[in-house]
């Protein structure tokens, strides 16, 4: 997906109004508040999607399973650019949910290992993720906690997690069957598999990836649906203006809650997904390294764009990973240090404008003035 | 009564950990609205340049620490320039591009942190690659104070003391001399302050080198008690963080009494649970206070003062 930005700055024709059923569907992941409604887009789009469906056959099972690794935590970045990029609360405690997540999965999963159990595990580990968020969120959003505050609650809760994990080594943090293991987190949870014993698909390394890919891209096209629908206006509204919007007599707490709820399940999709990608969890996810890099991806990649999120963690991370060891770190503090001052808006907002302008140059039809509007007139 | 002086001593050391952690966080937070999570770093810079001065280049160890101060302190100031006041690449945008490329990060709290987060990535990273995963460390000096069958190092027991003379001096350099003044002008209304004359941009550039002195300072400290590790900065981060966040915008006033609240939790938990739950609680604590009491201690203080002038 990391090949999509590309496609947004090449020259292509103007697009027409709607028509046909796919040009209906359009209407609901298009609008404001994501980059990207131009039919060239979409076509870079297919491309980009084909070429990832094609990859396991090209490079083979074992690079193919790696890179579902970078797909699954596109997930935790989509979940940060929704919570920060649109409804502006800084959240360092994304990989919270994502641990919780991991940690219930792997809990009940050990314990009931069958086809049927590890469903419900699937779906138990999402739902600890969103429970967590809801908690945390109802604390601080309806005791008035805000802006930078809510950050470092967020960021003190991923200490205490990760603390409080790391003590769990003794016999009485057995849960059933499976021990939390202190330092040294969770082995042996099993793989992914959905349905019941005799009927039932298990996730191998190939097949995890294209489960992976396919809801990967389900749940990019819902957050687009998301955000431009009317609920996407109102949180956007509270991002710029949490007085005003208040004013205009919508629940700002309330919206702020369930964004955030919703958030912490995609984070927690990420974190059962990484939990039976490697069938290990540890501690490990809730320091404050891993913590920062939600931030770090939705950063670079423009944090109020889905696909900046979501292409800049997977380009990221195949950058950290490929690049291997010991530089891979400087790497991405100088990567962080540069977009934060250089490029605030982050890499497919920059190319996004760069694009508008070439095609104001090139004869188009003008677009309104702003990245505060991008793209309305392409609809 | 062992116990009892277990627990005072374990006070002790937690309130000098935690305010000697905080001082320069604190100093940085209050004045330029920056929140440096490359705080425990700079502390690192500090513990690492006094273990080298004192190990490698055979300084006496007073003398490293001040070596240690000295080097911090210019590294801040290094860092101010170039990261957060932008001056040095705006500086090579004017020449090279004609117009500045980045903007202050004053005042700007959640870029300030990813910037400084991404800064404290490549500090850590990059003392592991130029000095190795750990280093010689110096040993305690001044022994321990033996009491019923224990013991307690005397140097841990001197920080405390080192702790209250540093938030002592720190509320006299901002009430007595000409610095604090500008600083608090600065703080209150920086464009009143420009117009009367006082060079916010230089006084937000003092300050971040004194804050970063007092990390320089804090490291040197714990220098002797602590493994030398490129991640040692961690530790102190967490807590001092923490104090601030208590403590709220009164500098000097907010670290003491975060210190003492903070301290006396993680001693007492500690010494009742275990360490880890020290820790838990501290954190909790701070995460209740900031729920409660969003603008931290002194925040709730000037609130009351507020309110009692209003009455009277």
């Amino acid at each position: 997906m990391a090949t999509e930005t590309e496609t947004t700055s090449g020259p292509g024709p103007v697009d027409g109004g709607p028509d046909g059923p796919v040009a209906s569907l359009r209407t609901y992941v298009e609008g404001p508040n994501t980059v990207g409604q131009s039919r060239p887009f979409w076509a870079g789009f297919v491309v980009a999607v084909l070429a990832l469906a094609a990859y396991p056959a090209i490079v083979g099972g074992y690079q193919a399973s790696r890179f579902s690794l970078f797909m699954v935590y596109a997930f935790l970045g989509l979940s940060l650019s929704l919570v920060w990029g649109y409804a502006g609360i800084l959240s360092f405690g994304q990989v919270v949910f994502f641990g919780v997540a991991g940690y219930t999965f792997g809990v009940v999963a050990v314990n009931f290992a069958t086809p049927a159990g590890i469903t419900a595990a699937f779906f138990a580990g999402i739902v600890g993720g969103a429970l967590m968020a809801a908690v945390l969120g109802y604390f601080m959003f309806y005791g008035g906690v805000r802006d930078v505050y809510v950050t470092i609650i967020t960021l003190v809760s991923t200490l205490v997690l990760h603390t409080f994990m790391a003590q769990t080594a003794g016999d009485e943090w057995t849960v059933g069957k499976a021990a939390l293991g202190g330092f040294n987190g969770m082995p042996t949870i099993p793989n992914l598999a959905f349905g019941v014993e005799g009927a039932a698909v298990r996730f191998g390394s190939v097949s995890f990836y294209y489960l992976v890919l396919v809801l990967l891209v389900g749940t990019y096209l819902g957050l687009r649906a998301l955000v431009n629908s009317d609920y996407g206006r109102v949180m956007v509204a509270v991002r710029e203006d949490e007085d005003r919007t208040r004013m205009f007599g919508y629940d700002v707490e309330r919206v702020k809650l369930v964004v955030f709820t919703v958030g912490g399940a995609l984070a927690g999709l990420s974190g059962v997904l990484y939990a039976a990608w490697g069938n290990y969890v540890s501690p490990q996810v809730f320091e404050l390294a891993f913590a920062s890099l939600p931030v770090i991806w939705a950063s670079v990649g423009g944090r109020k764009t889905l696909l900046g999120a979501a292409a800049a963690t997977i380009g990221i991370e195949f950058f950290r990973n490929s690049l291997g060891g010991e530089w891979a770190l400087v790497a991405v503090g100088v990567l962080l240090l540069v977009f934060v001052l250089g490029l605030p808006g982050g890499i497919v907002p920059w190319v996004h404008d760069r694009y508008l302008g070439f095609r104001t140059d090139a004869g188009g039809p003008a677009p309104p003035e702003s990245a505060e509007n991008p793209e309305v007139t392409d609809s | 009564m062992p116990n009892g002086l277990n627990l005072l001593f374990q006070f002790l050391d937690s309130f000098a950990f935690i305010v000697l952690a905080a001082a320069g966080l604190a100093i940085i937070f209050g004045i330029m609205g920056v929140i440096n999570l490359a705080h425990g770093e700079f502390i690192m810079v500090g513990a690492y340049a006094t273990t080298l001065a004192n190990l490698e280049a055979g300084l006496p160890l007073p003398l490293a620490m001040l070596v240690g101060v000295l080097v911090t302190a210019m590294f801040g100031l290094v860092v101010e320039r170039v990261v957060i006041s932008g001056t040095v690449p705006n500086a090579i945008g004017r020449r090279v591009l004609g117009r500045d490329v980045v903007e202050p990060l004053y005042d700007r709290l959640a870029d300030s942190m990813v910037a400084t987060w991404g800064l404290s990535l490549v500090m850590v990273q990059g003392v592991r690659l130029t000095l190795g995963n750990s280093l010689d460390q110096i040993g305690t000096p001044l022994g321990k104070i033996a009491y019923g069958g224990f013991s307690y190092s005397s140097y841990r027991v001197l920080l405390a003391g080192v702790a209250l003379g540093l938030l002592a001096a720190t509320y006299l350099a901002f009430t007595r001399t000409d610095y604090g003044m500008r600083a608090r002008a600065t703080v209150q209304d920086d464009d009143t302050a420009r117009a009367l004359g006082v060079d916010t941009e230089r006084t937000y550039m003092t300050t971040f080198a004194l804050g970063s002195a007092l990390a320089g300072f804090t490291g040197a400290l714990y220098a002797p008690t602590i493994t030398m590790v490129p991640g040692l900065g961690g530790s102190f981060l967490v807590e001092a963080f923490v104090a601030v966040v208590v403590g709220g915008p009164g500098v000097v006033l907010g670290t003491t009494l975060a210190g003492g609240l903070l301290g006396a939790i993680n001693a007492l938990f500690s010494n009742l649970v275990g360490t880890f739950f020290g820790r838990i609680a501290l954190l909790v604590t701070a995460i209740v206070m900031l729920r409660f009491l969003p603008d931290g201690i002194t925040g709730f203080l000037d609130r009351l003062r507020q309110r009692r002038q209003e009455g009277a």
